[in-house]
């Protein structure tokens, strides 16, 4: 038996709401147990060195870790951040420790080896960002662009991302790091995200008839509710959600399209029809992905 | 004196800072601090009045259905449909919600909480849930068997997940409830699943969770007496079709139980990063200052005719056993008669935990009644135009106490969006007249051995504060 080189982790929350982080707690197979004490791929295990909601320290020996951390495991630790990056007056609309958000991502992304920007919050601002952006929030990738920062950023967006989503990335990173140079033009690995909902959507055969549910309760396709199925690239239809019982549009609720870059703002509000000349950029883009 | 400041307090939901004072072994001045800002009421602002039924969950990632059901309360009243919501649609959104109070309580007494009292030396999960450690009083047999539950309590929590998502198509931020209802019609097999699932929980709630909690109140009976407020409020939940709340609305100021009075809230942000005055929250706003000199909180300070209140299962607990249905009452009894406790003193660090512990083993059997009750493929919501103008309010006690939303219409679009949430009542700052908020109250005059970061921790978490919440 070879010895298991463990890999480790640096979870990094920002401007969030903490979802990403319970949605990865729905992992099945592996489940979250798994996650923190087995081999996520042979030979390979993740070690979570800092997790706000989890970790049993506190305070200033929490932050003591993360130094430890960025001087021990200089360069290989990965950084999973969760959340937005606010970077409007000076920071100080979020801070940890007194730090702005901002200024603690830098300091772990410049020593980190990779960042996987969790969540649509983390990958492309998100919720946060929304018009009229408030707090000036940004994704990472967006961050480390104005702040030349060299650091790979893998995007896992979804509000939350499915649990499937986040190991499914980490298994490729840790198994075969050069799957980096795989991602779609919106920072994806292209193998996680690879088609519309429209696809494979159960009421794909109502919207081949022209059936439209016109409320909620109704059947029929919920493009008229203002489904952004056609325009979303997710694996939702074939995952399924919190092991495997339902998901949105299953549940008569049109997809919001939470894990594209739009998300939540759109050419439409998240009940209205998207008109097709609106959509078609998002469309292209998550073609073009395959 | 001594100085210390928590940031980040860890094992919450969020990001809060605590600083405490101590001189003479007791902390002398507490202050909480919300160290986040995301402004999501002004990004709720000119948009269609729907997204705020999907948009405003986003707040809490934890909690999300509590925001899911206080917007459909407050757009239910806006576009007039409360009255005709179909008993399916109350029941549903009863059922989806109370599954994620009960995945709430189980994650927050085992991941949460339980740490600040256990000893992970020498087991697989020493990396993780490594801290200082002092006051550790369980038998090692004791500590090994809480340790393996909280890896169980791991399955059960994300069971408990699977409950929402089966009429609420995903968790976390659910989609299934609406206004004018849901939007899944139950069918047997969806009830089936459910009702099987919730017999797994179940189980685990009344055979493993209270006992731990039982046990722990065992082990540290002096906590009863610390971190204690004793002034609650609740603006009540889960209405049944009849349309009384099983959690009843009320408050308890200087010893006298009162029903609800939607006008004494008003808020204020004299320490808090805010412009502007003290005001009801329909007429409220949030206008960050982030240079405010006097503040040191993104958390507003809201106020129940004047008094800095506590919020969450103390209090429902409290007010369930005098106003609520008498099951209620008797469940109540029997659990605190086992903790030798009274109802005083669940307005405590380890109160908190046994009222959660209360309260989900009843939820649990309301559950089993409600999914009996729902009409197999009937009914479930009623169709609604959007009125271009229009008010709503929608209040519902949330896994961590009162919630409130309050938005108004104008020209087809929202004007105009308030919360106020659980952890804003008990995480709030000083107000104008120097009041301290809740937990500051809570951690004022607790004796401590050393800096007092173990105390304070146990204190604050009884509170399960949500900083995503507390500050949108």
């Amino acid at each position: 038996m070879s010895e298991t080189r463990a890999q480790a982790v640096v979870w990094f929350q920002a401007a969030g709401c903490t979802g990403c982080s319970i949605s990865l707690m729905n992992a099945d197979y592996p489940n979250l147990k798994n996650l923190l004490l087995d081999e996520l791929v042979p030979g390979k295990a993740l070690i979570l060195r800092f997790h706000a909601t989890l970790m049993g320290l506190t305070g200033q020996p929490a932050l003591e870790v993360l130094e430890r951390v960025r001087e021990e495991e200089a360069g290989a630790y990965l950084l999973v951040v969760e959340g937005a990056i606010p970077t409007g007056e000076d920071g100080r609309f979020g801070r940890v420790g007194d730090i702005p958000m901002a200024e603690r991502v830098r300091e772990l992304a410049l020593r980190s080896a990779g960042v996987v920007a969790l969540g649509t919050c983390a990958a492309y601002g998100g919720i946060p960002a929304g018009a009229p952006n408030p707090t000036s929030c940004v994704g990472v990738g967006e961050f480390f662009r104005r702040e030349g920062i060299g650091i790979p950023v893998i995007n896992v967006p979804g509000c939350p991302p499915h649990p499937r989503w986040f190991v499914e990335t980490v298994a490729q990173l840790i198994f075969n790091p050069s799957a980096i140079g795989q991602l779609d033009e919106v920072g994806r690995l292209r193998s996680v995200y690879p088609g519309l909902i429209h696809e494979n959507c159960p009421r794909r055969a109502d919207f081949d008839v022209g059936r439209f549910a016109a409320s909620f309760g109704e059947a029929g396709c919920l493009l008229k509710l203002g489904c952004k199925g056609p325009y979303t690239s997710s694996r939702c239809p074939t995952h399924r959600w919190n092991g495997g019982v339902n998901w949105c549009i299953e549940a008569g609720h049109p997809c919001l399209g939470c894990c594209e870059p739009e998300f939540p703002d759109f050419p439409a509000p998240l009940f209205r029809k998207v008109r097709a000349e609106d959509a078609a950029a998002f469309y292209r883009r998550n073609l073009c992905a395959r | 004196m001594r100085q210390v400041t928590i940031d980040p307090i860890t094992r919450i939901e969020g990001h809060l800072r605590v600083e405490i004072k101590v001189e003479g072994g007791k902390i002398v001045q507490a202050r909480c601090s919300g160290a986040l800002f995301r402004g999501l009421e002004i990004i709720l602002l000119g948009r269609f009045p729907l997204d705020a039924q999907r948009i405003t969950p986003r707040i809490c990632g934890v909690c999300p259905v509590a925001h899911a059901t206080a917007a459909a309360l407050a757009l239910d009243t806006a576009l007039g449909v409360e009255e005709n919501i179909p008993q399916n649609g109350w029941l549903l959104r009863n059922l989806i919600y109370a599954a994620n109070w009960l995945h709430n309580h189980v994650l927050h007494f085992y991941h949460l909480a339980l740490p600040d009292y256990l000893d992970p030396k020498g087991t697989p999960l020493a990396g993780l849930l490594a801290a200082e450690l002092g006051d550790r009083r369980f038998s090692p047999e004791e500590n090994q068997t809480l340790l393996e539950h909280y890896a169980l309590a791991l399955e059960v929590r994300r069971k408990a997940h699977e409950l929402v998502a089966i009429f609420g198509g995903k968790m976390p931020h659910e989609v299934g409830i609406v206004p004018g209802g849901v939007t899944q019609k139950p069918g047997l097999a969806e009830v089936t699943a459910f009702r099987f699932r919730l017999r797994e929980i179940r189980d685990f709630l009344e055979n493993i969770y209270v006992k731990d909690v039982l046990l722990l109140a065992a082990r540290y009976p002096d906590y009863f007496a610390l971190g204690r407020v004793g002034r609650l409020l609740s603006f009540g939940a889960f209405p049944e079709p009849s349309r009384t709340r099983v959690f009843p609305a009320g408050s308890l100021q200087d010893g006298a139980v009162q029903p609800l009075d939607c006008e004494g809230i008003a808020e204020e942000v004299a320490r808090s990063w805010y412009a502007g005055g003290a005001g009801h929250p329909r007429a409220g706003q949030t206008e960050p200052d982030p240079y405010k000199a006097e503040a040191y909180s993104w958390i507003k300070a809201p106020r129940y005719k004047g008094k800095a209140l506590e919020v969450g299962p103390a209090a429902r607990v409290f007010l369930a056993s005098h106003l609520g249905p008498g099951d209620f009452a008797k469940l109540a009894g029997e659990l605190l008669s086992e903790a030798r406790i009274s109802l005083e003193q669940l307005s405590s660090a380890m109160g908190r935990h046994l009222a959660r512990a209360i309260e989900a083993l009843f939820l649990a059997q309301r559950m089993e009644t409600w999914l009996a009750e729902l009409e197999i493929n009937g009914p479930v919501a009623v169709p609604f135009g959007i009125p271009s103008e229009a008010t709503g309010q929608g209040l519902t006690d949330a896994p961590r106490g009162a919630l409130g939303h309050w938005l108004r219409i104008e020209r087809g679009v929202i004007a105009h969006y308030q919360v106020i949430s659980p952890t804003t009542w008990n995480a709030s700052p000083r107000d104008e007249q120097g009041q301290p908020g809740p937990i500051e109250e809570a951690l004022e005059g607790t004796p401590v051995s050393g800096d007092g970061l173990l105390e304070a921790g146990r204190i604050v978490r009884s509170f399960d504060p949500c900083l995503a919440c507390a500050v949108q």
